[in-house]
């Protein structure tokens, strides 16, 4: 039954402010228990959006349902859903229960009911027993779900997260974004998270919404966020990407015959692009579809020179530079074969002309 | 040799608070102790007792004037606190910038002139043939000259008018350094306004609240000029019991001994009020 109503639908919702348009036309739906990540850089009006959600901003047009029912003109206080913010907001002046059980507190529910319900969550939070503490009392890690725990007493539709992790130190928010992934998997409750982590938004979402000034580039799983871009905003946003500036050459069938600026020619596999001779394109080149060769011919084999070997653990990678000043950065195999490159290795490198991406050039 | 010269520069930096301490309020207060527990037997004869003491609890007018300071000023800083908190919320809160400035710098204004020419202010729209007045009696709704002056009202209204500022500065500083997102999840978590005005915003902001009540309270308890000027010469209040035993009767004893008395009543009010509040005293005085 929940079927017939996905839990969030935003229809058009468009916010304007004096000098700009903050959010402009985005359509969504999240459907019941998913995790749905905003994902875009700061100042792309994932936060005025959330904000809108959250009822603390109303949109200048536009509509927005929860479980079917139209949240134009409902305050904040009055709507189903709960938000983890930036910084938690935790109330300082209360103590851990005090703070789960604030909600609880405002809808009238006993005094005993509510000791009962705030055990209860702290405990499938992983935090039994730690109702009578100061908030200043706990860790970072601890605080994060005491802050889930405040919302999630409330059973809410939807909870909204705000970046939550982004005050945490690396370790602890890797851990986390595990820990969050398997706590909404446990709540079954719909998860809207904005983030300008693109990690965050791969390891945990259902599905990712790639925002751009003010408006969704794409909406889709992260492997096809990451794997099959729609724009190229998307492609150089979400993980890296080597961005090939060029002009079409040739168009044979789905296969585009791209030069880049410094002349180097490239074969492309582009079914749906649209592009014809003589376009400017932008071509994206993941580091990691690249593959390194001793010697080659072929489709898309070129020589190049070790410019710089970046050492990174497992992410480690070496920029080459082709006969044509070309830069490619080239994610090293991690099978030793080419453990002891150095600068000014002579290498060839060799991709699959269905692994690169091709755009028409913006402005173009 | 450098512990010596460091220890120097502190020694240095301290003497001004110190001399401060000890010259301007621990010497002078020495020597009122000593002359409040003098009796004067006859000329330049002088016995210790506590008769002056004895002397404020056996005559009803003293004590009694001095209960009336004590509870009017407990009720001008409970006034003063309800007018000034919205105010500082408004400040605090819901401006931003240099709207933010240009209405602290107006509570501010009215302290760039003396409190005799503010409290004479205040004489100007109150009596007689004052302001108010004619505006009642133009309006028709009187049909003579009111006076306002000269009753416990104005002298109310006067406390407030001057010491509100000094409410409303701990309590701007403090409710700044109030989150906004606190008052959002407040919201978010289904909180109606007077609920996270009582759950979130009063508590914190009670050291602003503890601290501006001290300074209110203080400041209207040992006000001389407002009750003087504005509740006329029938109006009793204690700094005015002791400035007449000092300067008209002359008789220092019974005058120290009533200054120790408003010490004490002020430090006990002070400190009762922490108890009630739960607040520390360290903790109020540093944090605004």
């Amino acid at each position: 039954m929940s079927d017939l109503h996905p839990d969030l639908v935003c229809t058009d919702l468009t916010k304007d402010f004096a000098a700009f348009r903050a959010v402009d036309h985005v359509s969504f739906e999240v459907p019941q228990g998913s995790f749905f990540s905003i994902l875009g850089p700061s100042g792309c009006g994932k936060t005025t959006l959330l904000r809108m959600i959250a009822g603390f901003q109303s949109p200048s047009s536009g509509d927005l349902r929860i479980k079917g029912k139209s949240m134009i003109g409902v305050p904040p206080n009055k709507r189903p859903v709960s938000m983890v913010f930036q910084h938690l907001a935790l109330f300082p002046t209360m103590n851990i229960g005090d703070n789960v059980g604030f909600g609880l507190r405002q809808r009238g529910v006993g005094k005993s009911e509510i000791k009962t319900r705030v055990e209860q969550v702290l405990d499938r939070v992983g935090l039994p027993g730690v109702s009578g503490r100061r908030i200043d009392q706990i860790s970072g890690g601890q605080k994060q779900r005491v802050a889930i725990a405040r919302c999630m007493v409330l059973e809410p539709d939807v909870l909204l997260l705000d970046e939550p992790l982004g005050a945490l130190d690396l370790k602890l928010r890797e851990h986390m974004k595990v820990e969050l992934k398997s706590l909404q998997a446990a709540f079954n409750t719909t998860f809207v998270y904005i983030t300008h982590d693109q990690s965050e938004a791969l390891v945990m979402s259902d599905n990712i919404a790639v925002m751009n000034h003010g408006k969704f580039e794409q909406i889709g799983t992260p492997h096809d966020v990451y794997h099959a871009p729609s724009t190229a905003f998307v492609a150089g946003f979400v993980g890296d990407a080597n961005r090939i500036d060029g002009k079409v050459t040739g168009v044979d069938g789905a296969t585009l015959t791209v030069v880049s600026d410094g002349g180097a020619e490239m074969k492309i596999d582009a079914p749906t692009q649209g592009l014809s001779v003589g376009d400017a394109a932008q071509v994206f080149l993941r580091p990691e579809s690249i593959e390194l060769v001793e010697a080659g011919v072929g489709v898309n084999v070129s020589s190049g020179i070790v410019e710089s070997v970046l050492f990174n653990g497992a992410n480690s990678s070496v920029t080459v530079k082709d006969g044509s000043g070309g830069l490619l950065t080239v994610a090293l195999p991690q099978t030793g074969t080419f453990a002891r490159l150095q600068r000014g290795d002579r290498v060839f490198t060799r991709w699959d002309p269905a692994q690169a991406r091709c755009y028409l050039a913006a402005g173009a | 040799m450098k512990s010596d010269a460091s220890r120097l520069g502190f020694y240095l930096l301290l003497a001004p608070i110190l001399l401060w301490l000890v010259v301007l309020i621990i010497l002078p207060h020495i020597g009122l102790f000593i002359v409040s527990i003098s009796e004067k037997i006859g000329p330049r004869e002088y016995e210790t007792g506590f008769d002056n003491y004895a002397a404020f609890f056996t005559e009803p007018l003293y004590w009694r004037t001095f209960a009336r300071t004590a509870i009017m000023s407990i009720f001008a800083t409970a006034l003063t606190l309800i007018l000034g908190f919205p105010i500082a919320y408004y400040i605090a809160k819901l401006t931003r910038g240099r709207t933010k400035t240009t209405l602290f710098l107006m509570c501010m204004i009215p302290f760039w002139v003396s409190e005799l020419v503010r409290t004479f202010g205040w004489m100007i729209l109150l009596r007689e043939t004052g302001v108010f007045s004619n505006f009642l009696q133009y309006l028709g709704l009187v049909d003579g000259p009111v006076e306002m002056l000269y009753n416990d009202a104005a002298i109310m209204v006067g406390l407030v008018y001057t010491s509100i500022l000094f409410m409303v500065v701990p309590l701007v500083t403090t409710l700044d350094s109030l989150d906004d997102s606190l008052i959002e999840a407040g919201y978010d978590l289904g909180g109606t306004s007077t609920a996270i005005m009582r759950e979130i915003v009063i508590p914190h902001a009670m050291p602003g609240i503890v601290s501006g009540c001290i300074v209110v309270f203080m400041l209207s308890l040992g006000n001389y000029l407002t009750p003087i000027l504005l509740g006329g010469k029938d109006s009793l209040w204690f700094t005015g019991m002791i400035y007449t035993q000092f300067i008209t009767r002359f008789n220092w004893e019974l005058g120290s001994a009533f200054g120790f008395l408003l010490l004490a009543l002020s430090s006990l009010v002070v400190f009762a009020g922490l108890k009630l509040s739960g607040q520390s005293l360290s903790e109020t005085m540093g944090r605004s």
